[in-house]
Protein backbone atom coordinates (compact mmCIF):
# COMPACT_ATOMS: atom_id res chain seq x y z
CA UNK A 1 0.00 0.00 0.00
CA UNK A 2 2.05 3.19 -0.91
CA UNK A 3 1.55 6.59 -0.73
CA UNK A 4 -0.41 7.32 -4.23
CA UNK A 5 -3.46 4.87 -3.09
CA UNK A 6 -3.74 7.01 0.05
CA UNK A 7 -4.15 10.49 -2.12
CA UNK A 8 -6.10 8.65 -5.05
CA UNK A 9 -8.85 7.87 -1.74
CA UNK A 10 -8.07 11.24 -0.50
CA UNK A 11 -8.80 12.95 -4.19
CA UNK A 12 -12.01 10.18 -4.67
CA UNK A 13 -13.58 10.90 -1.31
CA UNK A 14 -13.45 14.46 -1.67
CA UNK A 15 -14.48 14.51 -5.47
CA UNK A 16 -17.52 12.54 -5.20
CA UNK A 17 -18.13 14.40 -2.00
CA UNK A 18 -18.26 17.89 -3.66
CA UNK A 19 -20.69 16.47 -5.94
CA UNK A 20 -23.28 14.58 -3.71
CA UNK A 21 -23.28 17.77 -1.78
CA UNK A 22 -23.50 19.85 -4.53
CA UNK A 23 -26.76 17.63 -5.33
CA UNK A 24 -27.96 17.55 -1.35
CA UNK A 25 -27.94 21.78 -0.66
CA UNK A 26 -30.67 23.75 -1.00
CA UNK A 27 -28.84 27.71 -1.55
CA UNK A 28 -27.43 27.91 -4.90
CA UNK A 29 -24.43 29.94 -3.62
CA UNK A 30 -23.31 27.21 -1.03
CA UNK A 31 -23.64 24.16 -4.49
CA UNK A 32 -21.49 25.97 -6.42
CA UNK A 33 -18.61 26.57 -3.73
CA UNK A 34 -18.86 22.78 -2.81
CA UNK A 35 -18.91 22.00 -6.40
CA UNK A 36 -15.05 24.15 -6.26
CA UNK A 37 -13.91 21.17 -4.61
CA UNK A 38 -14.78 18.95 -6.63
CA UNK A 39 -13.39 20.70 -9.67
CA UNK A 40 -9.89 20.80 -7.57
CA UNK A 41 -9.96 17.07 -6.49
CA UNK A 42 -10.56 16.56 -9.88
CA UNK A 43 -7.31 18.15 -10.97
CA UNK A 44 -5.57 16.27 -7.77
CA UNK A 45 -6.91 12.91 -9.45
CA UNK A 46 -5.09 14.39 -13.01
CA UNK A 47 -1.65 15.30 -11.11
CA UNK A 48 -2.03 11.30 -9.95
CA UNK A 49 -2.87 10.42 -13.45
CA UNK A 50 0.98 12.30 -14.91
CA UNK A 51 -1.29 14.64 -16.96
CA UNK A 52 0.13 18.13 -15.49
CA UNK A 53 -1.01 20.50 -18.38
CA UNK A 54 -4.18 19.28 -17.95
CA UNK A 55 -4.71 19.13 -14.21
CA UNK A 56 -3.48 23.01 -14.52
CA UNK A 57 -5.99 23.85 -17.05
CA UNK A 58 -9.11 22.15 -14.86
CA UNK A 59 -8.07 24.48 -12.24
CA UNK A 60 -7.72 27.81 -14.32
CA UNK A 61 -11.07 26.73 -16.70
CA UNK A 62 -13.26 25.01 -14.40
CA UNK A 63 -12.38 26.12 -10.49
CA UNK A 64 -11.32 29.46 -11.62
CA UNK A 65 -13.49 30.52 -14.61
CA UNK A 66 -16.74 28.85 -14.73
CA UNK A 67 -17.26 28.49 -10.57
CA UNK A 68 -17.09 32.53 -11.27
CA UNK A 69 -19.16 32.39 -14.66
CA UNK A 70 -21.94 30.68 -12.31
CA UNK A 71 -21.46 32.81 -8.97
CA UNK A 72 -22.14 35.85 -11.38
CA UNK A 73 -25.50 33.68 -13.13
CA UNK A 74 -26.59 33.50 -9.68
CA UNK A 75 -26.05 37.45 -9.11
CA UNK A 76 -27.76 38.61 -11.42
CA UNK A 77 -30.43 36.45 -11.24
CA UNK A 78 -31.97 35.20 -8.11
CA UNK A 79 -28.65 35.73 -5.86
CA UNK A 80 -30.80 34.36 -2.44
CA UNK A 81 -32.41 31.37 -4.75
CA UNK A 82 -32.67 28.07 -2.86
CA UNK A 83 -33.95 25.01 -4.65
CA UNK A 84 -37.32 24.67 -1.98
CA UNK A 85 -39.18 22.15 -4.22
CA UNK A 86 -37.91 19.45 -7.11
CA UNK A 87 -39.27 19.46 -10.39
CA UNK A 88 -42.55 17.66 -10.57
CA UNK A 89 -42.36 16.40 -14.73
CA UNK A 90 -41.64 13.38 -13.62
CA UNK A 91 -41.96 11.32 -10.48
CA UNK A 92 -38.75 11.02 -8.20
CA UNK A 93 -38.41 6.85 -8.56
CA UNK A 94 -38.51 7.12 -12.02
CA UNK A 95 -35.16 9.24 -12.10
CA UNK A 96 -34.02 7.31 -9.10
CA UNK A 97 -34.28 3.84 -11.64
CA UNK A 98 -33.21 4.95 -14.77
CA UNK A 99 -29.97 6.22 -12.59
CA UNK A 100 -29.27 3.73 -10.60
CA UNK A 101 -30.07 1.38 -13.84
CA UNK A 102 -27.24 2.89 -15.85
CA UNK A 103 -24.95 3.09 -12.95
CA UNK A 104 -25.08 -0.68 -11.82
CA UNK A 105 -25.33 -1.67 -15.66
CA UNK A 106 -21.87 0.56 -16.38
CA UNK A 107 -20.16 -1.23 -13.14
CA UNK A 108 -20.82 -4.71 -14.16
CA UNK A 109 -19.03 -3.68 -17.35
CA UNK A 110 -16.10 -2.07 -15.69
CA UNK A 111 -15.54 -5.12 -12.95
CA UNK A 112 -15.92 -7.66 -15.32
CA UNK A 113 -13.82 -6.36 -18.28
CA UNK A 114 -10.11 -7.63 -18.21
CA UNK A 115 -8.36 -4.16 -18.20
CA UNK A 116 -4.62 -5.26 -17.32
CA UNK A 117 -3.61 -6.77 -20.22
CA UNK A 118 -1.04 -4.17 -20.51
CA UNK A 119 1.26 -1.88 -18.27
CA UNK A 120 1.11 1.77 -17.66
CA UNK A 121 2.71 4.11 -20.06
CA UNK A 122 6.18 4.65 -19.02
CA UNK A 123 7.46 8.22 -19.19
CA UNK A 124 10.15 9.53 -20.85
CA UNK A 125 12.04 11.69 -18.23
CA UNK A 126 13.82 14.09 -20.54
CA UNK A 127 10.53 15.29 -22.06
CA UNK A 128 7.93 17.34 -20.17
CA UNK A 129 4.16 16.64 -20.30
CA UNK A 130 4.11 20.35 -21.84
CA UNK A 131 5.81 19.37 -24.33
CA UNK A 132 4.68 16.57 -25.72
CA UNK A 133 1.37 18.12 -25.27
CA UNK A 134 2.70 21.03 -27.41
CA UNK A 135 4.14 18.69 -30.19
CA UNK A 136 1.55 16.46 -30.58
CA UNK A 137 -1.27 19.34 -31.03
CA UNK A 138 0.59 21.28 -33.93
CA UNK A 139 1.72 17.60 -35.78
CA UNK A 140 -1.25 16.40 -35.49
CA UNK A 141 -4.06 18.13 -34.74
CA UNK A 142 -3.66 21.49 -36.26
CA UNK A 143 -7.22 21.77 -37.79
CA UNK A 144 -8.89 21.27 -34.46
CA UNK A 145 -6.87 23.15 -32.77
CA UNK A 146 -7.99 25.91 -34.92
CA UNK A 147 -11.66 25.31 -35.33
CA UNK A 148 -11.38 25.49 -31.14
CA UNK A 149 -10.63 28.84 -31.82
CA UNK A 150 -13.40 30.06 -33.94
CA UNK A 151 -15.42 28.44 -31.92
CA UNK A 152 -14.81 30.25 -28.74
CA UNK A 153 -14.81 33.51 -30.87
CA UNK A 154 -18.26 32.59 -32.28
CA UNK A 155 -19.61 31.53 -28.37
CA UNK A 156 -17.60 35.07 -26.90
CA UNK A 157 -19.69 36.79 -29.85
CA UNK A 158 -22.76 34.52 -29.33
CA UNK A 159 -22.93 35.39 -25.62
CA UNK A 160 -22.78 39.14 -25.88
CA UNK A 161 -25.26 39.37 -28.06
CA UNK A 162 -27.87 37.18 -26.27
CA UNK A 163 -27.17 38.78 -23.27
CA UNK A 164 -27.17 42.62 -24.17
CA UNK A 165 -30.49 43.82 -23.50
CA UNK A 166 -33.14 44.40 -26.33
CA UNK A 167 -33.70 47.44 -28.36
CA UNK A 168 -37.41 48.87 -28.81
CA UNK A 169 -37.14 49.62 -32.43
CA UNK B 1 -0.74 -2.34 -4.55
CA UNK B 2 -1.34 0.51 -6.81
CA UNK B 3 -3.88 2.32 -8.32
CA UNK B 4 -5.93 0.22 -10.61
CA UNK B 5 -7.94 1.75 -13.83
CA UNK B 6 -10.81 0.39 -12.47
CA UNK B 7 -10.91 2.71 -9.80
CA UNK B 8 -10.39 5.85 -11.66
CA UNK B 9 -13.07 4.43 -14.27
CA UNK B 10 -15.69 4.06 -10.76
CA UNK B 11 -14.96 7.58 -9.41
CA UNK B 12 -16.02 8.72 -13.48
CA UNK B 13 -19.09 6.49 -12.91
CA UNK B 14 -20.49 7.62 -9.82
CA UNK B 15 -19.70 11.12 -10.54
CA UNK B 16 -21.21 11.41 -14.21
CA UNK B 17 -24.31 9.04 -12.26
CA UNK B 18 -24.54 12.39 -9.94
CA UNK B 19 -24.55 15.16 -12.73
CA UNK B 20 -26.69 13.05 -14.36
CA UNK B 21 -29.71 12.82 -11.49
CA UNK B 22 -28.91 16.31 -10.45
CA UNK B 23 -29.58 16.89 -14.31
CA UNK B 24 -32.65 15.73 -14.70
CA UNK B 25 -33.93 16.42 -11.06
CA UNK B 26 -32.72 20.08 -10.40
CA UNK B 27 -35.49 23.20 -11.10
CA UNK B 28 -32.84 25.93 -11.09
CA UNK B 29 -31.63 26.20 -14.63
CA UNK B 30 -27.85 27.17 -12.88
CA UNK B 31 -27.71 23.56 -11.32
CA UNK B 32 -28.90 21.46 -14.27
CA UNK B 33 -25.70 23.46 -16.02
CA UNK B 34 -23.51 22.76 -12.83
CA UNK B 35 -24.37 19.24 -13.09
CA UNK B 36 -23.83 18.81 -16.68
CA UNK B 37 -20.39 20.27 -16.07
CA UNK B 38 -19.92 17.59 -13.64
CA UNK B 39 -20.52 14.55 -16.30
CA UNK B 40 -18.20 16.43 -18.73
CA UNK B 41 -15.41 16.19 -16.14
CA UNK B 42 -16.32 12.30 -15.83
CA UNK B 43 -15.80 11.92 -19.33
CA UNK B 44 -12.40 14.02 -18.67
CA UNK B 45 -10.98 11.59 -16.11
CA UNK B 46 -12.00 8.82 -17.95
CA UNK B 47 -10.21 10.46 -21.44
CA UNK B 48 -6.50 10.92 -19.06
CA UNK B 49 -6.95 7.53 -17.20
CA UNK B 50 -7.12 5.60 -20.38
CA UNK B 51 -3.85 7.77 -21.65
CA UNK B 52 -2.27 6.17 -19.18
CA UNK B 53 -2.84 3.10 -18.70
CA UNK B 54 -5.59 2.26 -22.33
CA UNK B 55 -4.11 -0.05 -24.83
CA UNK B 56 -3.07 2.48 -27.32
CA UNK B 57 -1.59 4.89 -24.17
CA UNK B 58 -0.21 7.59 -25.73
CA UNK B 59 -0.79 11.56 -24.44
CA UNK B 60 -4.00 12.34 -27.60
CA UNK B 61 -6.27 11.38 -24.41
CA UNK B 62 -4.94 14.77 -22.77
CA UNK B 63 -5.34 16.71 -25.69
CA UNK B 64 -9.00 15.28 -26.23
CA UNK B 65 -9.41 16.47 -22.74
CA UNK B 66 -7.85 20.01 -23.52
CA UNK B 67 -11.01 20.47 -25.97
CA UNK B 68 -13.86 19.17 -24.33
CA UNK B 69 -12.70 21.81 -21.68
CA UNK B 70 -12.78 24.56 -24.48
CA UNK B 71 -16.22 23.34 -25.85
CA UNK B 72 -17.80 23.30 -21.88
CA UNK B 73 -16.53 26.91 -21.63
CA UNK B 74 -17.71 27.51 -24.70
CA UNK B 75 -21.59 26.11 -23.93
CA UNK B 76 -21.46 27.78 -20.12
CA UNK B 77 -20.81 31.12 -21.47
CA UNK B 78 -23.70 30.83 -24.08
CA UNK B 79 -26.00 29.05 -21.48
CA UNK B 80 -24.99 31.70 -18.90
CA UNK B 81 -25.93 34.08 -21.33
CA UNK B 82 -29.37 32.67 -22.79
CA UNK B 83 -30.55 32.35 -18.79
CA UNK B 84 -29.90 36.11 -18.58
CA UNK B 85 -31.91 36.81 -21.35
CA UNK B 86 -34.73 34.67 -20.16
CA UNK B 87 -34.51 36.06 -16.97
CA UNK B 88 -35.23 39.37 -17.68
CA UNK B 89 -37.98 38.27 -19.89
CA UNK B 90 -40.07 35.65 -17.71
CA UNK B 91 -38.10 36.36 -14.28
CA UNK B 92 -37.73 32.78 -13.39
CA UNK B 93 -34.92 30.04 -13.95
CA UNK B 94 -37.01 27.28 -13.14
CA UNK B 95 -36.56 25.12 -16.25
CA UNK B 96 -40.29 23.91 -15.65
CA UNK B 97 -41.72 26.88 -16.87
CA UNK B 98 -39.54 27.28 -20.03
CA UNK B 99 -42.22 26.14 -21.76
CA UNK B 100 -42.67 28.88 -24.36
CA UNK B 101 -42.12 26.48 -27.39
CA UNK B 102 -44.75 24.16 -26.16
CA UNK B 103 -47.87 25.90 -26.30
Amino acid sequence: MDASLIIFFLLGFLTIGGAVFMISFTKVAHMVISIGVTFISIAGLFVLLEAEFVAVSQILVYSGAISILMLFGIMLTKHDASEDEPSKAQPFWLTWIFVAGLFLIVAYGIYSTNWNVLPPRQLDPNVSNVKEIGVEVFTNFVVPFELVSVLLLVALVGAIIMAKKEDKD
Amino acid sequence: MTVTLSSYLLVALILFCVGLYGALRKRNAIIVLLSIELMLNAVNINLVAFSKFGLNAAVTGQIFTLFTMTVAAAEVAVGIAILLAMFRNRDSIHVDEMDSMKR
